[in-house]
């Protein structure tokens, strides 16, 4: 064949365009991955996640971009003196957040425990049902996404899908999530989901303010968490759940902030973290403000 | 890891230099509220009480107010404890001066200080708006029935899914 005795130095040639042909097609028009992308390119993708969703919803949807406030550092604190297990703050992150109604997911479980055995996961029941709360003898103790500084979650990550923000949110790149559940089996909270089939929303139910990071609508096979309602907090307000609690036992705010709640509860209150000897140092704390 | 370990060291260092400075602010500092939750129609009081002769003495109700089950210290307590019986538009302090129902925070701190000072941090009761801004604070009352403080037992919402096991 002709090809056959063509100049070896131009086969060379044909191969290396091939490459960085691919390398270009590969980059640019795959999947982008979020964690380092550069603000313009960021900005894009957000559009382009505006115009798919909105599509998908049949009416206009934010995504967000904005990123951590310099000085911050998130934590949250949960009084479990005062929680009555009402699970008002379950259905609020769900609706908040965009969870899948069915397949059920929930980012945050309300373990029921007995008084008499404290502060013991071998003796939870997240499946309480009685006519009303608070139940005699018991108390609960609602568990999510503890952000651990030491995240045991995203070491495992083998695609660098799952980072820590600046602002210490240990969030999801869902697009760059391969769905291969490391970091559910890391967590030792069990507070990373997946989605095991294609979730479903009702279209009136979808909350139209999202952050790239949080709430957008995820797709079968990916992992989710809590995110601090990372759309709300990122822009100074609280999260869904804090607000939605009636007894007002779920405060959160800025640590490096001395007068705010969250510092006050930490300096004056009795608190645990849970699981504490496994160092994965959460900024979850639990406290008993009586 | 760092900025995490130097906010808990701060913490440590500020809290131990900063207890004179966190105590509660003068007691007449006054916080945003929504307006007190009166049953419908009640408020003002003096619109029934205005001239009707006071009568201090301790006794039940038959006429009005019949409604009010007081389950707060009832033993020792009783109407005109708190609320002022010559000018029924307040409540009034164990000194007597005056409180409106605007601030009765102030009449409930008397005997629940830690739970004012609480309060006041932000950290008792349950607060909206924006963790770095503006927020809005709930009176006692909105949660507490002054009558009846205990907090009323509520339904729960549905309890998630159990996992489904095939042979089960």
């Amino acid at each position: 064949m002709p090809t056959e005795d063509q100049n070896p130095s131009r086969r060379l040639f044909n191969i290396a365009a091939a490459g960085a042909a691919a390398s270009w097609v590969m980059t640019s028009c795959g999947p982008k991955r979020l964690y380092d992308a550069p603000k313009e390119k960021l900005r894009s993708a957000v559009q382009e996640m505006e115009r798919k969703y909105a599509a998908q919803a049949g009416r206009s949807v934010s995504v967000s971009e904005a990123g951590a406030m310099p000085g911050v550092q998130f934590a949250y604190a949960l009084d479990i003196s005062r929680c009555i297990g009402c699970r008002r703050c379950v259905y609020a992150c769900v609706a908040e957040n965009n969870q899948s109604r069915d397949p059920q997911i929930q980012w945050i479980r309300v373990n029921s425990m007995e008084k008499d055995k404290g502060v013991d996961f071998s003796h939870a029941d997240p499946y309480y049902n009685p006519a009303e709360v608070p139940e005699e003898g018991h108390f609960y103790v609602p568990v999510g996404c503890q952000h651990c500084e030491n995240s045991p979650c995203t070491k495992v990550c083998p695609t660098g899908a799952t980072w820590t923000e600046p602002d210490g949110i240990v969030v999801v790149d869902y697009d760059w999530c391969i769905g291969c559940r490391y970091c559910m089996a890391a967590c030792p909270y069990g507070a990373r989901h997946f989605n095991w089939s294609e979730p479903t929303i009702p279209a009136a139910e979808l909350n139209p303010n999202m952050h790239y990071l949080g709430n957008r609508p995820r797709v079968k096979g990916v992992v989710e968490k809590c995110t601090f309602c990372i759309q709300r907090t990122r822009a100074g307000r609280y999260p869904a759940c804090v607000e939605a609690c009636p007894v007002g036992a779920r405060k959160f705010g800025n640590l490096l902030d001395k007068d705010s709640e969250i510092r006050y509860i930490i300096e004056h209150k009795r608190i645990l973290v849970l699981k504490e000897e496994l160092n994965t140092v959460p900024r979850f704390f639990y406290f008993y403000a009586t | 890891m760092r900025p995490f370990a130097m906010a808990m060291l701060l913490v440590g260092v500020l809290g131990a230099a900063d207890t004179p400075k966190s105590q509660p602010k003068a007691a007449e500092e006054r916080l945003e509220v929504p307006p007190p939750p009166f049953s419908e129609g009640i408020f003002p009081c003096m619109a029934c009480h205005e001239g009707m002769p006071v009568n201090r003495t301790r006794r039940e109700l038959t006429g009005m107010h019949t409604d009010i089950v007081l389950k707060h210290d009832e033993a020792h307590r009783w109407c005109l404890d708190c609320h002022d019986a010559t000018n029924r538009n307040t409540l009034h302090l164990a000194s007597g001066e005056p409180v409106p129902f605007e601030e009765s925070y102030r009449l409930c701190g008397q005997c629940h200080g830690e739970k004012l000072r609480d309060w006041r941090a932000g950290v008792h009761g349950r607060r909206t708006g924006n963790w770095n801004g503006a927020k809005s604070y709930l009176l006692c009352a909105h949660c507490h029935n002054p009558h009846q403080p205990h907090f009323q037992a509520l339904v729960p919402k549905p309890a998630p899914k159990p996992p489904h096991r095939p042979g089960n």
